[in-house]
């Protein structure tokens, strides 16, 4: 168990090795010269010198990278250029809505998809089978931003319901910072909903077919029970892969879906900054989800572990 | 002599005959099992008609996808304008064909793009045991940032411009092509047939190109549709979040960035576009899907 997760975390430093290079590079393959770019036209030479010591441009690659990378794993990214604050504490103050709706969409399309699912798999064949996957074939075809955009629509433009953009803290009561969180969650959630439902039912129906449920069958067990205990247990490995793999990319998802809703979120943060080509907060806002993202699969890998012994022994 | 001469030219042209027919019956099956592979048959129609709504939609629609003519703005669908105008008096229908050139050629230049360089990744990769750590690191460490972002950080350096567009998103995909290609290359690799040809004294490039990257293509198929969808999508949500092809220019992510602002007073702004980007990406997984199937029917339940 312990060299499992040992290994699992060691493998970890070549994946976040090639990322952060990535992620610096990206601000030196800016045609011309970035601290010209940042000041506009108008900056004399001297000031876009002075910029690129403030900058550190002026120092070869390999040195820049040095600086930047040891500055970032003690949780430094850098300063915001426009806002003149660091990069980090811009993130933190962005993170909470991000966050919320993220978990909310994870927690709707888990709601939606894994009995939805089941009961797929259970009726197998039939009309309630193919309708199920039919919408979920067309919610992995709607992206987020879209079906945001048609619940706008549908909510703010017909019903008027819930509240169509804009978010309030937790602190302003969890019931009204749900209603402003259930379209973005909806229009996030969606595509992972579908997934997992489909995930969910061929899961089931492979153990399904298992001799041992035929057993359990023929000894008389009720069919719930069947589904729950027998069944529900031995398929869930995979439909947990497919959840550890879809929460992670909810994170980078939200930072879409918030623009569409208003929520001052860190892709608002990022959306602001391309604009502002401000690039240590674009560099720290991707370094930043890479690394929840990574940190997330890790967690549902190690989780792994603890649900299923067989994949601790075979990974041994 | 003569006689059994005779009698083998006709059982000659006899057995041309029989081969002739049997092609032409191979054929007919293979039009038949392409014909009710659902995936195939209702993906790839609705990717001609998208096409052919690219191609020669600019050249029926008889107005300029540029032309702002202000006191026709935010004309309601029906009238002069059949889909209305947009927010700058702009005939959407126009907008929309011209779009579908730009989307859908963003789409298809990079699922081109990121399947040839990835399949040459791939093939390296598969070949070349000390490249594989190298390339299978670099590829772990790309795809590990969520794609939108990477796309958007990418134009953000490199300018918003088209083919700027092309070459971020071909880099986020190139990394999935790589480990189709690979995995299927592998598996080739140690068959028999690859030996054989090695013990001959065949130059290891003739064995990637000749023998073993045929063998990658029909994963790779499947996995271009994919990236074309995946492309299509993420190249609107970029120009949706104001990062990608830069405005006036249209695009399908163009058009709702700009009906968003008015989205509660021109719905038409948002629904067509929306119901073009829907379709075809519903239109390319149904085919990847469809691909998939045909390939190895194995695959399905």
């Amino acid at each position: 168990m312990k060299t499992y997760f040992l290994k699992r975390i060691l493998s970890l430093i070549p994946v976040l090795f090639v990322v952060s290079i990535v992620i610096f590079l990206i601000i030196h393959i800016t045609p011309g010269d970035p601290a010209a770019m940042l000041l506009g036209e108008e900056a004399t030479d001297e000031d876009i010198h002075q910029l690129r010591v403030q900058m550190g441009l002026d120092e070869p690659l390999v040195v820049q990278y040095f600086h930047w990378i040891t500055e970032a794993v003690q949780g430094d990214l850098g300063t915001s250029y426009f806002m003149k604050e660091p990069v980090m504490v811009s993130i933190l103050s962005h993170l909470a809505p991000t966050i919320s709706v993220a978990i909310m969409a994870g927690i709707i399309s888990l709601l939606i998809s894994i009995p939805i699912g089941i009961l797929a798999a259970t009726k197998r064949g039939t009309n309630t089978d193919r309708t199920v996957m039919g919408f979920s074939l067309i919610g992995m075809s709607v992206p987020s931003f879209l079906l945001g955009l048609f619940l706008i629509l549908l909510f703010g433009v017909k019903l008027q319901w819930l509240p169509v953009a804009g978010y309030r803290p937790i602190t302003a009561g969890l019931f009204e910072h749900i209603k402003y969180l259930i379209l973005p969650s909806i229009a996030l959630g969606s595509m992972h909903a579908a997934l997992i439902a489909r995930m969910t039912r061929s899961s089931l129906l492979e153990v399904l077919n298992m001799n041992y449920i035929k057993t359990a069958r023929s000894k008389g067990v009720g069919e719930f029970l069947l589904i729950m205990r027998h069944t529900l247990r031995n398929a869930f490995l995979p439909i947990l892969t497919v959840i550890g793999q879809t929460f992670g990319s909810l994170i980078a998802g939200a930072v879409v879906t918030e623009t569409i809703f208003n929520i001052p979120g860190i892709g608002q943060l990022i959306i602001n900054s391309v604009e502002r080509r401000d690039y240590a907060v674009i560099q720290g806002v991707v370094l930043f989800v890479t690394f929840t993202y990574v940190l997330i699969n890790l967690l549902v890998d190690l989780l792994y572990g603890v649900v299923d012994p067989r994949v601790r022994l075979s990974k041994k | 002599m003569q006689v059994i001469q005779e009698d083998n030219s006709t059982f000659q042209d006899d057995f041309k005959q029989a081969k002739k027919r049997l092609k032409k019956q191979q054929k007919q099956l293979l039009f038949r099992r392409i014909m009710r592979n659902r995936g195939i048959v209702i993906g790839g129609s609705t990717m001609i008609f998208l096409s052919l709504f690219a191609l020669f939609g600019p050249l029926i629609v008889s107005y300029d996808p540029y032309e702002m003519i202000v006191t026709d703005r935010l004309k309601a669908p029906g009238g002069d304008y059949l889909l209305g105008t947009d927010n700058f008096g702009r005939d959407l229908l126009t907008r929309m064909a011209y779009g579908a050139r730009v989307s859908l050629s963003v789409g298809l230049s990079v699922a081109l793009l990121s399947c040839l360089l990835g399949m040459i990744i791939g093939l390296l990769a598969s070949y070349f045991r000390s490249l594989d750590n190298i390339l299978m690191r670099i590829c772990d460490g790309l795809m590990a940032i969520p794609g939108v972002l990477l796309a958007i950080a990418l134009v953000a350096a490199l300018g918003p411009k088209k083919e700027n567009v092309i070459i971020a998103l071909t880099i986020v995909f190139i990394p999935n092509v790589a480990r189709v290609v690979r995995s299927a290359a592998i598996v080739v690799r140690e068959e028999t047939y690859i030996e054989a040809i090695r013990a001959q004294g065949a130059k290891t490039w003739r064995i990637i190109v000749l023998h073993i990257a045929p063998n990658t293509v029909a994963p790779l198929v499947v996995q271009a549709s994919f990236i074309f969808a995946d492309a299509i999508i993420t190249e609107a949500a970029l120009s949706f979040l104001g990062a990608g092809i830069p405005a006036p220019d249209p695009s399908w992510g163009n058009i709702l960035h700009d009906g968003k602002v008015v989205i509660f007073t021109a719905w038409w702004m948002t629904v067509f576009p929306g119901i073009l980007i829907v379709l075809s990406v519903l239109g390319l997984n149904l085919l990847g899907d469809g691909i998939r199937d045909y390939i190895d029917p194995h695959t399905t339940k």
